[in-house]
């Protein structure tokens, strides 16, 4: 075996690789979470469609976003490949195991936490990212004064196989942008009208919630990033903005659509 | 007071164990739970029975020989403390205490609650000493180390190998105990012309003697009866990642 | 046979330079041709293990445990003496030497001891080289402190568990050799007997103690580093596996015992609390440092305390006996071990012991605390406090601790000269089995320093000069000798296993304990020695046929091992007393009732018990026959120990 195949074939190896991904994927949160909060914008859904187009249409994010899949992928694997081993350190189980006593609940359960994400990952991305892709959407025009950007007038054009994904034409006599875009704001506002629907997604951002108040942190630690000086910091970003704004944020977007 | 203890009790490695009921009455709160095993021990000696085996030795807490499974925690519920220390006044009248031996693939069961420890030896084996023959070494003052590396290096040098920390995690990982035995040698100025070779080797071993991967619980930490802290696990994660990554000899 | 001890000739401080230079060297390229066994792996043993395969010697070691590192001299606390003067304090070898040799009472060679001080400098450099964590400074030196009575600070220390730390560093370095092929180890071994080809050892009998096979080993040499015998007291402080067995199959096989009444009981120990009791557990006397040992002046004022009527906190300043220092003005709390434990017997036989058993005096802090602060005082001795509040649920920083002493070092042990040989050719005995450098009382300190001292820089030497003389050539593990040992052990197994009767193993050796401490403990009378002397044969007798074993052979079977151990405890115990009863005068831990000065300080009688009592087994219940080793006194003058 090669150094680096026998690195990350180690036990240590395995975990930074869980570690990598992991802390990769809590960055992609952040943008995917800056970009989800044009959808709170009240402009029909423009901002968000356009920001929908950006994502999908730039090439430097898209390299990315194959990364992105990737990390998901390979943390799975690994957790699975992981969970394996972990389970033949321990042929014969404890009758009594007092877990609750020596350590968090988080932390005693990242696999079931990791397969509700996984999960919800799979049917996220089946109605929106497969839908965005593969579906036949309408298009939304926009029609914004340019004297007056808070002006926005929409239409839906029907699914149209010869138009661009997203367009923008500046009409300077009309003093309007018309700007058309596939719909996906609109497939969002539909999906968020119905009751369960809404609760799998806030289920899944508790989960999320738990698997990175334990995640977040325990990257570093695997990673030996352990300065105590920084320690405090980390374990900050970990609890408050990994643990509670940032599913907070997410669930809020699905409560969102439905009460509105 | 008055105890009902449900004990595994296994014949040896081979064969398939199962819990024993017994009472134990008239139990002082002044003895130890060694000493509650001895009792009933002596009882069961009488009555021609086979008495329960389990491994101790120095009885105050610093051999590491004593392990013992007590309602679900290593060395029972109390911290900071291995078995020969606790006293039956942890407990309360009429209580049900069961108990386990340490279960781990690693940690092959021997008797009844005993089991073979050798990976823990097996481990240190590897690579955890510093390379110096008898004689021929500099003045003990020759190598001054701030003190407060000493009594970092020293607080991870408390491990007694009793392998609470296996016993506790869910996954069976021997990461606390193989990062205290790095973490003091790496701490330590005679540590360092073999630390990146040390860390590779015992963490070699550690992987295949069986024991699970670290998922950062932190139960080990909790358990341990030396209180030894998981900041060890990450110093020995950075070192390994040092030396396989980033380091050029293949030291 | 005469015993000759071998001590090099000339001054004193010339005696190991020479020596070693005299010593016959192993060729380089012979040395793997030897195979050397240790049995136990301690400090003497690990070390010594561990440094004879460095020199290219195939090691095979032994130990009962199910890991080296598991050894007893794993819970020493306090620390390891070294003449490294690092505190310009007045140090030197000779002052190390002079102390050891006095604190011994002048029971102990000139020549070993001066050996001793000697290297106990090397043993600190090596230890530090091992990545041993001693205490430091702030600048990044060792740092020292005072110990046991010692009136300079040359004791190297890590917190409250030097014995843990030392171990694991010659533990490592047995770890280092067993890696490279050099060192073969074998985890829960007992050793059961030695073997002897033409008069010299040639290899030991072993019990697989998981699966309870029967083996011999054969080698060049045999090492026993196989520790102390205090558990012939039953409570002591030694660990429950700590036996005899080891030196006494040695002892029955021709090895002599030197001084086997030579005990040292420890004055810091937690006080026994019931029959339930399984062992005593040692505070470490630097406790003394800053406690004040006191008992409350009047037996009155005890009894009130022991009923609960009145509160030691409450009990007024002039109450209170601080009996060591109102007897000890120069040395106060810090006497010696043998004279703070005696004190404290005196205390409890007058009715003025503490608690609810009454046998106990006070370690109090307050004054410390008050001089300190409660945080200086927890940072010295923290974990110690913790301890002493885990077993007895009473917290001393509030109230004082209860004390008593416990048995806790065997200065005696089988007899060897300057090589660390026995009387038997090619079998040797280091650390606390041997009896050679702690003379009739142990310093504080100085057991780690002698286990070390011995493993590490003496035996390499002069094992090198017995494996010269009888050359490579290997040895016949089917020598007839082997054979006819491993029946002995067999049958004796056998016999042990045959035993169906009614009282279980523990209540023999809770017995045997009892009468020990009772007649052959702090204090002993000729009349009580005679009396225990009878009690162990009847004890002993009972034993082979009243005593029940469970259990087979083939399988782990603790019940066996701790048969086969309190066996030999019956027997060692009878020739305690006997050696007790021969020496007629006080010294150091042996005090004779009959012997003492007007002020109740041990007496001693120089003109006719300054010498080693070596004895030799003779067969099963037949008299040992003593043989005296004089003891020459060349550079030290000959003095009552004071500590007024």
């Amino acid at each position: 075996m090669s150094n680096f195949a026998k690195t990350f074939s180690s036990s240590l190896g395995k975990k930074l690789v869980m570690a990598l991904t992991g802390l990769f994927l809590c960055t992609f949160l952040i943008v995917h979470l800056i970009g989800n909060l044009q959808l709170f914008k009240d402009d029909a859904g423009q901002a968000f469609n356009a920001y929908a187009y950006f994502m999908t249409h730039f090439t430097p994010i898209k390299v990315v976003s194959y990364l992105l899949y990737a990390s998901i992928i390979i943390h799975a694997i690994y957790a699975l490949i992981i969970s394996i081993g972990n389970k033949k350190a321990r042929p014969v189980a404890y009758s009594v195991q007092a877990g609750s006593q020596n350590s968090p609940w988080t932390s005693r359960n990242m696999g079931i936490l990791g397969t509700i994400l996984l999960v919800f990952i799979v049917v996220h991305m089946g109605d929106f990212w497969w839908k965005y892709h593969n579906a036949e959407l309408p298009y939304a025009k926009y029609e914004i004064s340019l004297d007056n950007p808070n002006n926005i007038q929409v239409s839906e054009l029907p699914y149209d196989a010869n138009r661009l994904v997203h367009s923008e034409i500046t009409d300077l006599q009309a003093r309007k942008q018309v700007v058309i875009s596939k719909d996906l704001y609109k497939i969002v506002n539909n999906a968020f009208q119905t009751w369960w629907y809404v609760l799998l997604y806030v289920i899944a951002m508790a989960a999320l919630s738990f698997h990175l108040i334990h995640g977040f942190r325990s990257a570093f630690q695997t990673i030996g990033w352990n300065n105590s000086k920084y320690l405090p910091l980390v374990r900050f970003l970990g609890v408050w903005v990994f643990g509670v704004l940032v599913p907070i944020a997410f669930a809020a977007m699905p409560l969102y659509f439905f009460f509105k | 007071m008055n105890l009902t203890l449900k004990v595994w009790r296994q014949k040896n490695a081979d064969t398939k164990g199962k819990f024993v009921t017994y009472q134990a009455d008239h139990v002082s709160p002044d003895m130890s739970f060694l000493e509650m095993l001895d009792v009933v021990n002596e009882d069961l000696t009488k009555k021609g029975d086979d008495p329960i085996h389990f491994d101790h030795d120095c009885r105050e807490g610093i051999c590491g020989a004593c392990s013992l499974h007590i309602n679900g925690r290593p060395h029972g519920p109390k911290q900071g403390i291995t078995t020969c220390q606790l006293h039956m006044r942890t407990f309360k009248d009429n209580d049900t205490v069961v108990i386990e031996p340490w279960r781990a693939e690693a940690f092959p069961v021997i008797k009844d609650l005993a089991v073979d420890r050798r990976a823990f030896d097996r481990i240190q084996a590897a690579g955890g000493f510093v390379s110096v023959n008898t004689g021929g070494v500099p003045d003990a003052n020759a190598i001054p180390i701030p003190k407060v590396i000493a009594d970092e290096a020293f607080n991870s040098a408390t491990c007694i190998g009793c392998g609470a920390c296996v016993a506790a995690c869910k996954n069976a990982s021997a990461m606390l105990f193989v990062s205290a035995k790095v973490s003091q040698l790496a701490l330590l100025p005679q540590g360092q012309p073999e630390r990146y070779r040390r860390v590779q080797a015992m963490v070699a071993q550690m992987d295949a003697e069986g024991f699970g991967s670290c998922t950062n619980t932190g139960a080990c930490e909790a358990e341990c009866p030396k209180e030894i802290s998981i900041t060890n696990i990450a110093r020995m994660n950075r070192d390994y990642l040092t030396a396989k990554l980033i380091k050029q000899e293949e030291a | 046979m005469k015993l000759d001890a071998k001590i090099p000739e000339g001054p004193l401080a010339g005696k190991w330079s020479k020596h070693k230079f005299n010593l016959k060297l192993v060729n380089p390229a012979n040395k793997r041709k030897y195979t050397v066994i240790v049995v136990g792996t301690g400090l003497a043993g690990a070390s010594a293990a561990a440094s004879l395969a460095e020199l290219g010697y195939n090691v095979k070691a032994f130990c009962y445990q199910d890991s080296p590192r598991r050894a007893h001299s794993i819970a020493a606390q306090g620390g390891i003496n070294a003449a490294k003067n690092y505190q310009n304090d007045g140090d030197s070898v000779h002052r190390l030497f002079y102390d050891t040799i006095k604190g011994g009472d002048y029971r102990a060679r000139e020549g070993n001891v001066y050996r001793l001080a000697e290297v106990s400098v090397n043993i600190i450099d090596q230890c530090v080289a091992q990545g041993v964590p001693f205490a430091r400074e702030y600048g990044g030196l060792l740092d020292n402190r005072s110990f046991g009575g010692s009136q300079v600070s040359r004791t190297f220390y890590a917190r409250g568990q030097t014995g843990q730390q030392l171990l694991l560093g010659a533990y490592s370095a047995l770890n280092r050799q067993i890696n490279l092929g050099k060192v073969k180890m074998f985890t829960r071994h007992e050793m059961m007997d030695v073997v002897k080809i033409e008069g010299e050892a040639k290899g030991i009998v072993t019990r697989d103690l998981i699966t309870g096979e029967i083996e011999t080993h054969a080698a060049h040499a045999v090492l026993l580093c196989t520790g102390g015998y205090g558990n012939v007291f039953y409570l002591s402080t030694n660990a429950m596996g700590c036996n005899v067995t080891a030196a006494w199959k040695a002892h029955k096989r021709g090895a002599y015992f030197a001084n086997p009444c030579f005990t040292q009981i420890h004055p810091t120990c937690i006080p026994v609390t019931g029959d339930h009791q399984s062992k005593l557990t040692l505070m470490s006397e630097s406790l003394r440092n800053d406690g004040r040992v006191w008992a409350p002046k009047t037996v009155e004022l005890a009894q009130k305390l022991r009923k609960g009527e009145l509160k030691v906190t409450d009990l007024k300043e002039d109450d209170r006996d601080y009996f060591l220092e109102r007897k000890y003005p120069a040395f106060g709390n810090l006497v010696p071990r043998d004279v703070a434990s005696r004190n404290a017997k005196e205390i409890v036989d007058e009715g003025r012991g503490v608690g609810a058993s009454g046998i106990a005096v006070y370690l109090d802090f307050a004054e410390a605390i008050g001089r300190l602060g409660e945080d200086a005082v927890r940072a010295r001795y923290g974990n110690l406090f913790d301890m002493y509040q885990q077993i007895t649920d009473e917290n001393p920083y509030k109230q004082p601790m209860r004390i008593y002493p416990a048995v806790h070092y065997t200065m005696g042990g089988l007899w060897v000269d300057y090589n660390l040989q026995t009387t038997v050719k090619g079998l040797y005995c280091l650390g606390e089995a041997n009896f050679s450098d702690h003379g009739a009382n142990r310093l504080g300190a100085s057991a780690l320093m002698q286990g070390l001292a011995d493993g590490y820089f003496v035996i390499p030497y002069t094992l090198g000069d017995y494996l010269a003389t009888i050359g490579p050539d290997a040895v016949d593990i089917k020598h007839i000798a082997f054979e006819d040992a491993k029946k002995s052990v067999v049958d004796r197994v056998n016999h042990l296993l045959s035993l169906k009767g009614t009282k279980t193993v523990n209540e023999y050796h809770r017995e045997l304990g009892h009468i020990m401490w009772e007649y052959c403990g702090m204090a002993r009378t000729e009349e009580g020695l005679i009396k225990a002397k009878g009690m162990i044969r009847e004890l002993r007798e009972d034993f082979w046929k009243n005593a029940m074993v469970s259990g087979t052979n083939n399988e782990f079977n603790q019940s066996l091992e701790n048969a086969g151990r309190v066996a030999d405890f019956l027997e060692l115990g009878e020739l305690m007393v006997d050696d007790a009863l021969n020496r007629k005068e006080s010294c150091g831990g042996h005090f004779r009732l009959e012997s003492q000065t007007e002020e109740g300080e041990a007496l001693r009688d120089d003109d006719n018990y300054a010498y080693a009592a070596a004895w030799e087994y003779k067969g099963d219940n037949q008299a040992e026959v003593l043989h005296k080793e004089e003891l020459v006194f060349e550079n030290v003058k000959l003095s009552q120990r004071s500590y007024k």
